[in-house]
């Protein structure tokens, strides 16, 4: 082997590679079209910034000047244009961005920062001391909770089923979006109304050997059925 | 430290005034320093029951609105030297009494005593807002009858939701204080029992003062019945409470009547 190798000339490497841009396709009138861009750029100033961005001028017949004059007005709304294409050469100088051929469709993906979603809204509702007389729980979106007692005269709505882990004194209306599936639990029924889903029953109607017992309601078709928990 | 106490019940007629005369003499009584506070504004009461009606120059609306200072409204109690009062106005209404003037009130007293005591007016209006707005405790005075009770339980979850202590995330303490307590009628069942009442009110017991004549018979002669008869019944209850809001631990009575034969057998019968 040749100690002396001769030394290689290193060449400028060479490589192609395909990105993603814009494409806006200006229409005439340019000055329309235009304040259409200014419309976007109002609502969300910096749409465009630090994006790619290429002319496609074949719908419309510009002059050379006129291409100048539309590149410039978009440079001065910060938008800078990558290159331009459905033109012919002849129309543009060497100082406007180069012409482009052989441009492909694409789906734009947006890579803008996603909002973090929205925690999802708790479906149940925890109170941990005695819902007092004169105050009213209301909680449309799931169950209700109640680790004290409901008081004489306080009441608990929910979309869902309610379960009070004290003594039941005031009102309980369960599955107020028209949920028939929801009940009423309590360790001691002692109710002035319980409602599920439109249908009630008031203290007179409460059978009264299950007065002072833990108990149920619930709807049985159009009937509200209330059973002691044992 | 300077403790804020709020004497409120919701219900009228319970014993709001004579167990808030009654406390404050008893601490006052104890050693303590103790200012009472009418805001029964239009309606005042607490002078007539302290016996300090015909000393009232300047009152509670008066130095919310400037008129007069604190200094010169406080009515220094006779008897007890460390007793004073801030009587309420009688020819205003409720509606003189101002958030802002309230607060400066109270404010200025926390520097000069130890207890301040609130004689809340009935109802949830503006006056009982007012009473409890600055509290660091109350006491719910509650008669053992339904009504009684489930007005008690409306005041409680106020003072849970619209005192400052409550917004700031804090909790207002509170005691529930049994007034006319009648242990004939308990005993036959026509009253609500303590236990009942705790049951409902999910709250501690502070004490509970028994039906008794002596004190009508103080708030006739205008003197807390912790002072005109100290030994009765009640003011020995009174006293019991006020060593209890005092952080002491005192075993509580349940007033029980001693009855002969003869009224066990009548008892029987009425039931």
């Amino acid at each position: 082997m040749d100690a002396n190798a001769q030394p290689t000339h290193q060449l400028v490497r060479m490589r192609g590679r395909s990105y993603v841009a814009f494409v806006f396709s200006p229409v005439v009138p340019i000055i329309g079209w235009l304040e259409g861009i200014d419309a976007t750029l109002a609502r969300s100033p910096g749409f465009f910034v630090g994006k790619p961005v290429v002319l496609d001028l074949s719908a419309v017949d510009l002059s050379q000047t006129a291409i100048a004059h539309l590149v410039t007005s978009l440079e001065q709304r910060n938008i800078r244009i990558l290159g331009i294409e459905g033109v012919d050469e002849t129309h543009l100088t060497t100082g406007m961005p180069p012409l482009l051929t052989g441009g492909r469709h694409c789906v734009l993906t947006h890579n803008e920062t996603k909002k973090p979603e929205a925690k999802p809204k708790p479906m149940s509702l925890l109170l941990e001391s005695p819902v007092r007389s004169g105050q009213s729980v209301v909680f449309t979106e799931g169950d209700v909770t109640v680790l004290g007692s409901v008081g004489s005269g306080a009441e608990i709505v929910a979309g869902g089923s309610i379960h009070v882990y004290g003594t039941l004194r005031g009102r309980a209306m369960a599955g107020v979006n028209g949920n028939s599936a929801a009940r009423i639990y309590c360790q001691k029924i002692e109710a002035e109304l319980l409602a599920i889903d439109g249908y009630y029953q008031t203290a007179e109607e409460i059978d009264v050997t299950l007065r002072n017992r833990p108990a149920q309601a619930w709807l049985q078709g159009e009937t509200m059925k209330i059973t002691p928990l044992n | 430290m300077t403790k804020v106490l709020v004497v409120t019940s919701g219900k009228g007629g319970v014993g709001k005034t004579t167990s808030t005369a009654a406390l404050g003499a008893a601490l006052a009584q104890l050693g303590e320093k103790v200012v009472v506070i009418d805001f029964d504004v239009g309606l005042r009461n607490l002078d007539l029951v302290l016996g300090a009606e015909r000393r009232v120059v300047f009152d509670l609306i008066n130095v919310v609105q400037g008129v007069a200072k604190l200094s010169q409204a406080l009515i220094r109690d006779k008897r007890l030297e460390n007793l004073w009062l801030l009587p309420a106005s009688q020819t205003r209404d409720k509606d003189a009494l101002t958030d802002e003037g309230v607060r400066g009130i109270i404010a200025e007293l926390r520097t000069k005593f130890d207890w301040i005591l609130c004689d809340s007016p009935a109802g949830i209006e503006r006056g009982a807002m007012l009473a409890m707005r600055y509290a660091d405790e109350a006491v719910i005075v509650t008669n053992p009858e339904v009504s009684s009770v489930r007005d008690s339980d409306r005041i409680i979850g106020m003072l849970d939701s619209k005192t400052v202590k409550a917004e700031k995330g804090e909790r207002v303490e509170k005691h529930v204080l049994i007034t006319r307590y009648d242990s004939a009628r308990a005993s036959r069942g026509e009253m609500l029992s303590i236990d009942d009442i705790l049951e409902i009110l999910a709250t501690p017991l502070l004490g509970i003062i028994p039906e008794s004549q002596d004190v009508l018979r103080a708030s006739n002669v205008g003197s807390p019945v912790t002072l005109n008869n100290a030994a009765s019944a009640p003011a020995r209850s009174y006293f019991d409470a006020a060593r209890r809001l005092m952080g002491e631990t005192v075993t509580m009575m349940v007033p029980a009547e001693r009855k002969g034969l003869m009224n066990r057998l009548l008892g029987r019968r009425a039931a």
